[in-house]
């Protein structure tokens, strides 16, 4: 025995070193995470510094303008929600009968296998490629009925991108209904139609809820694929349809953005500051549902 | 195995002649199964686990459809017709005969709506109340929940839950009902209370019940089964299978010498 007696439980150096490594793992972990969230606070703060004191009732009641002092984001705020509603309308629908229809009906065939597999890779797929597929098929093809660069093609084109999402995200509402429930309604000798309406879909809907206001909050920041199909002009005037042109709120900041005069940079920052508001009551209108709504089986 | 024929008593409610499951190509559930189940009994479908007793089950109400891998081969009579000729409609059949799962699995919904949930599936009826009432009297569940009608049915007990189970099998007045150890998720009240009910409704419902516990078996059963690996080893008056076997396997198992 080499140590005295009574010191056999005492850290021996090499534990020391050791310790130290995972000490020193722990601090870097810390130090990465504090780089993402110190430049996210430096952006807001920089943003609220600009923008705040050019966010007054006027902003909100201006069209776009030349003159900064006189220039607003009614257009742009009502196209967004113009847009908004209109891709609710269209995407809801769809993306919950697609994924309905993977969950309930399809099995696990090959046909199942390649939609899904589509369906994920599609998620991906950049949003300016939405943006060249909607100039031609809603722009330019289907012009007559839609109006051509309007809030509706607009909102094809930004429902085809967050489709994906939507589908992925109900599909895993319908998948946590726990298949018991089913049981118990064929059981007694209900149809598919009659479980899926009565039990699937009851017991899914705050999830796919959830699911389509976070793809909402995703389409809401969408710029690319709607400068393609041409939202990217001087629009002073609040859609009254849905073959209206338009603009939306980050298309408008994009625009003040690149402009030399200063104050238009100010005017962006107060447009951010706006579509950050939107954007984070989505999202926490969304994590609002899920928690009320979550449930233990 | 030829049919093991228990009855002298008359027509079967159910008879299953050279029952096949598989799954998928490699899974051979139950074997050349024939039996028949007599009207206003309990059988009690005994053995070890994956034997095959839950899957022989779900063939009496074709849940097996369910499960997109399995094949379903051989017959099942139910007042002379096969429950697998292709005129047959599974949603039907699940009328006729109803189940009861091993995890008492209400819907989310109050108490009332559980109970009414198959009564309206074929139209409201008028007399909904009352169906809802006699149902849960006939769980042995009324007194208890009479005055919470409109409460979840998942505040109930687990124990209250399963017999809420039962009284939404019973609402559609099926023929049969068919039991997947309805009782092992429970405390021993709760089960007592379970085979209480059991041995009440066999009045008016032939039960066929798969249980781990061979008390239990022994407790409520007339007539027992012994599956083992898919094939049905014996079957016979439960005095005699718990008693006197005729085969090794089943004294083997019934004595706890295996299983």
């Amino acid at each position: 025995m080499s140590r005295g007696r009574g010191r056999l439980l005492e850290a021996p150096p090499e534990l020391e070193a050791r310790r130290r490594k995972g000490e020193a793992f722990k601090w870097a972990c810390l130090a990465t995470t504090l780089v993402g969230i110190v430049v996210l606070v430096v952006l807001l703060v920089d943003v609220l510094v600009d923008g705040i004191g050019w966010l007054d009732p006027a902003f909100f009641t201006e069209m776009p303008s030349r003159i900064p002092e006189r220039a607003g984001i009614e257009s742009a705020l009502w196209g967004t929600v113009w847009l908004m509603g209109l891709v609710a309308v269209i995407s809801f629908p769809l993306g919950v009968a697609a994924a309905v229809w993977l969950e309930e009906y399809a099995g696990r065939n090959w046909i199942q296998t390649v939609i899904q597999t589509n369906i994920a890779n599609l998620a991906g797929v950049p949003s300016i490629v939405y943006g060249i597929l909607g100039l031609t098929v809603f722009v330019r093809w289907m012009g007559v009925v839609t109006g051509g660069r309007s809030v509706l093609s607009g909102a094809l084109t930004i429902s085809l991108l967050i489709l994906p999402i939507l589908i992925i995200a109900a599909q895993e509402a319908i998948r946590a209904v726990p298949d018991s429930i089913r049981q118990a309604s064929y059981g007694l000798g209900a149809t598919k139609w009659q479980t899926v309406r009565h039990h699937v879909l009851p017991n899914a809907f705050p999830g796919i809820l959830t699911g389509t206001i976070l793809a909402l909050s995703r389409a809401i920041g969408e710029t690319a694929p709607l400068i393609m199909i041409g939202a990217l002009t001087f629009i002073a005037f609040v859609p009254e349809g849905p073959r209206d042109a338009f603009t939306v709120l980050p298309i408008q900041i994009f625009n003040w953005a690149s402009r030399p005069q200063d104050e238009f940079r100010h005017l962006a920052a107060a447009a951010i500051i706006v579509l950050l508001v939107l954007l984070l009551s989505m999202n926490a209108l969304a994590i609002y549902l899920r928690n009320r709504y979550e449930r233990e089986w | 195995m030829a049919t093991i024929n228990v009855t002298a008593e008359g027509t079967p409610a159910l008879e299953a002649r050279d029952l096949d499951v598989h799954y998928g190509t490699t899974t051979h559930a139950i074997k050349r199964v024939s039996m028949e189940i007599p009207q206003n009994r309990i059988v009690a479908l005994i053995g070890p686990s994956g034997c095959g007793k839950s899957t022989l089950l779900r063939c009496f109400n074709r849940m097996n459809d369910l499960v997109p891998a399995a094949r379903v081969t051989g017959e099942v009579l139910f007042r002379g017709e096969n429950l697998y000729d292709g005129h047959v409609d599974p949603v039907e059949v699940r009328r006729r005969i109803g189940m009861v799962f091993q995890k008492p699995n209400p819907f989310p919904k109050s108490i009332r709506d559980n109970v009414a949930f198959g009564p309206r599936l074929y139209g409201t009826p008028d007399d909904l109340d009352e169906i809802v009432e006699r149902s849960l009297r006939q769980a042995a569940l009324w007194d208890e929940v009479a005055d919470r009608l409109d409460e979840s049915a998942l505040d109930l007990s687990g124990g209250q839950q399963q017999r809420l189970c039962i009284a939404r099998a019973l609402a559609v007045t099926p023929e049969i009902l068919l039991m997947d150890e309805p009782a092992s998720a429970l405390d021993p009240i709760a089960t007592a209370k379970i085979e209480e009910l059991i041995q009440e409704l066999v009045h008016d419902y032939t039960i066929v019940i798969v249980t781990h516990n061979m008390q239990q078996a022994a407790r409520v059963s007339d007539y027992t089964a012994y599956l083992y690996l898919g094939e049905l080893i014996e079957y016979g008056d439960t005095d005699t299978i718990f008693t006197a076997p005729t085969e090794q396997k089943t004294e083997d198992y019934v004595t706890g010498r295996f299983g």
